[in-house]
């Protein structure tokens, strides 16, 4: 062997390291918190964990049903705000605005996504709960003012990704359209959007896990009741909300059922993303 | 007697500051098949182009002087684009068939006029891709995916595409440059079939396919109109120097 091939073989051997060495630390987190959630799970029943409406953790319930719903009601609100919002700017930015606009407003729209989920849910906390309860009543803090502040939340994400795509849909398919007597807006919706839809769903997808993962800005707005909301604008609690809410003061039994809260979550977003990849996968092969 | 189809007057195209095409005066005949070669850049793609009003995709895109089609004005103030483009299809260079299956590529067009009418849509796609030369290659997977076809099917979808629309004019922007030669013969003789229902323009940077299906011959070089004639004069005895080397291959 050369010393240049020895080389090579170092480098190799080093970058395999360290990418076993990250990945190994994302598996032990995942072993720890099954480890420290799944045990309380089967002691009390997973049927007893999923389906169970009342959380009194300090008096072995833990029904974890009302976050679960909590979490997906508020994830799909924000998904209901963020998506069109975030499709239609990118449509417009790309396929109808002046080219300099959208160099100047691509960067604006990516910044957004750098301001902290604090002050995202200080902001709604002064001026959309308020808002919220002298236009509609109830207590302001609820699934609406969550669903709002976590769609403004995603818009970066969904615009950005489903700019790229959209840009990424060669110009040969706008001059075919177009050649054949389509419309400009005609040209948009039967071919572009279309050719772009792995991409733009891949965008969603990452906008619906930076929804369900947040936890500061809902904290902040959802008004956290560890009940099932009966409307939009009841209070609602999240599976990350229930975490960071108590994790300060939990021992014991309590703290083995918020890390329970911690698998489910992670299971959830599992299966959503799976679901999701699995639509994009069958949409392509068609 | 021949009848004019398309008359260009005084014609001259810019991209901003640069001009592409410099006052072309030429006479489309019904029916024939008439070739424009010359080197690339010489403006033929452009003529093209602005013959169905493509050109207005491009920002800076300017025109002078006149086209009239069947005796419109097609720079003139109420111009439907869309109609037009439908009456002038063109094929480009590169074949794309859109990402859809080979029956939606087909039909794409008349959708969008809201013929939803599946009978006459599905006679229509047989009709048009016989006519492409494509039907007996892809009868019986017309519902997959057209990006599947080899390079040669695509563009002949290309065409069909086009036939399906019922144009009056068929523009054609290089259609074989990317194929083999099967491939391209088989174009060639549906250009031919073709001509019977259709008025043809045919740009080609290859001189030899012009002189194989063109009627006339239409010289380009920097955006200028050196000259046009019968094919077999163009390629025996042209009138301008400029022809005859390019014809014998001195540049290009």
């Amino acid at each position: 062997m050369t010393p240049l091939e020895r080389n090579d073989r170092l480098i190799r051997i080093g970058l395999l390291m360290i990418a076993l060495s990250a990945i190994s630390i994302l598996a032990i987190i995942t072993v720890f918190i099954f480890e420290q959630g799944t045990p309380i799970m089967f002691k009390y029943g997973l049927k007893s964990f999923l389906l169970g409406r009342d959380w009194y953790p300090t008096e072995q319930s833990f029904g974890l049903l009302p976050m679960i719903v909590g979490s997906l009601m508020v994830t799909a609100g924000a998904l209901i705000i963020g998506v069109p919002l975030g499709l239609a700017s990118a449509i417009f930015l790309t396929e109808f605005s002046h080219r300099r606009l959208t160099r100047i407003l691509k960067p604006v729209i990516e910044l957004l996504a750098g301001i902290p989920s604090v002050v995202y849910g200080f902001i709604g906390l002064m001026f959309l709960v308020p808002f919220i309860r002298e236009n509609f009543g109830g207590p302001g803090l609820s699934v609406l003012a969550a669903s709002i502040i976590l769609g403004i939340m995603i818009l970066p994400t969904v615009i950005s990704i489903a700019i790229d795509s959209i840009r990424a849909v060669p110009d040969s398919y706008r001059e075919g359209s177009i050649a054949l007597g389509a419309t400009k807006w005609q040209t948009v919706r039967l071919v572009v959007l279309p050719a772009a839809r792995s991409g733009i769903v891949a965008g969603i997808i990452l906008g619906m896990g930076r929804a369900i993962g947040e936890t500061m800005a809902v904290i902040m707005v959802a008004g956290n009741a560890a009940n099932i909301p009966d409307s939009i604008l009841a209070p609602v609690r999240t599976l990350t909300s229930n975490i960071a809410l108590e994790m300060a003061y939990a021992g014991g039994e309590h703290r083995e059922a918020l890390f329970a809260t911690g698998v489910i979550l992670f299971i959830i977003i599992m299966i959503l993303n799976t679901l999701a990849n699995v639509t994009t996968a069958r949409q392509r092969r068609k | 007697m021949k009848t004019r189809g398309i008359i260009v007057r005084n014609f001259s195209h810019y991209y901003g500051q640069v001009r592409s095409l410099n006052n072309i005066n030429l006479d489309v005949y019904r029916h024939e098949i008439l070739g424009i070669i010359g080197p690339a850049k010489s403006g033929k793609s452009t003529f093209l182009a602005c013959l169905n009003r493509l050109n207005d995709l491009i920002p800076g895109s300017r025109v002078e002087g006149k086209i009239e089609v069947d005796g419109q004005d097609i720079y003139g103030p109420d111009v439907d684009v869309v109609a037009l483009r439908r009456k002038l299809g063109i094929v480009f260079a590169t074949p794309v068939p859109l990402p859809m299956t080979i029956y939606e590529n087909v039909v794409f067009g008349l959708r969008l006029l809201g013929n939803d009418e599946r009978r006459e849509l599905d006679r229509i796609v047989e009709d048009s891709l016989e006519k492409a030369g494509l039907w007996n290659e892809v009868k019986d997977r017309l519902h997959t995916s057209a990006l599947k076809l080899s390079g040669g099917q695509q563009q002949r979808l290309c065409l069909a595409r086009v036939l399906a629309l019922k144009p009056e004019y068929i523009l054609l922007d290089e259609p074989t440059s990317g194929l083999d030669p099967i491939s391209t013969m088989k174009i060639e003789e549906s250009l031919r079939q073709l001509k019977k229902d259709y008025t043809i323009i045919l740009v080609t940077n290859n001189t030899k396919q012009a002189a194989r299906v063109a009627d006339r011959t239409a010289f380009f070089l920097m955006g200028e109109l050196v000259e046009i004639d019968e094919t077999h004069v163009i390629f025996t005895r042209p009138m301008d120097k400029r022809t005859e080397a390019y014809l014998e291959g001195k540049f290009g």
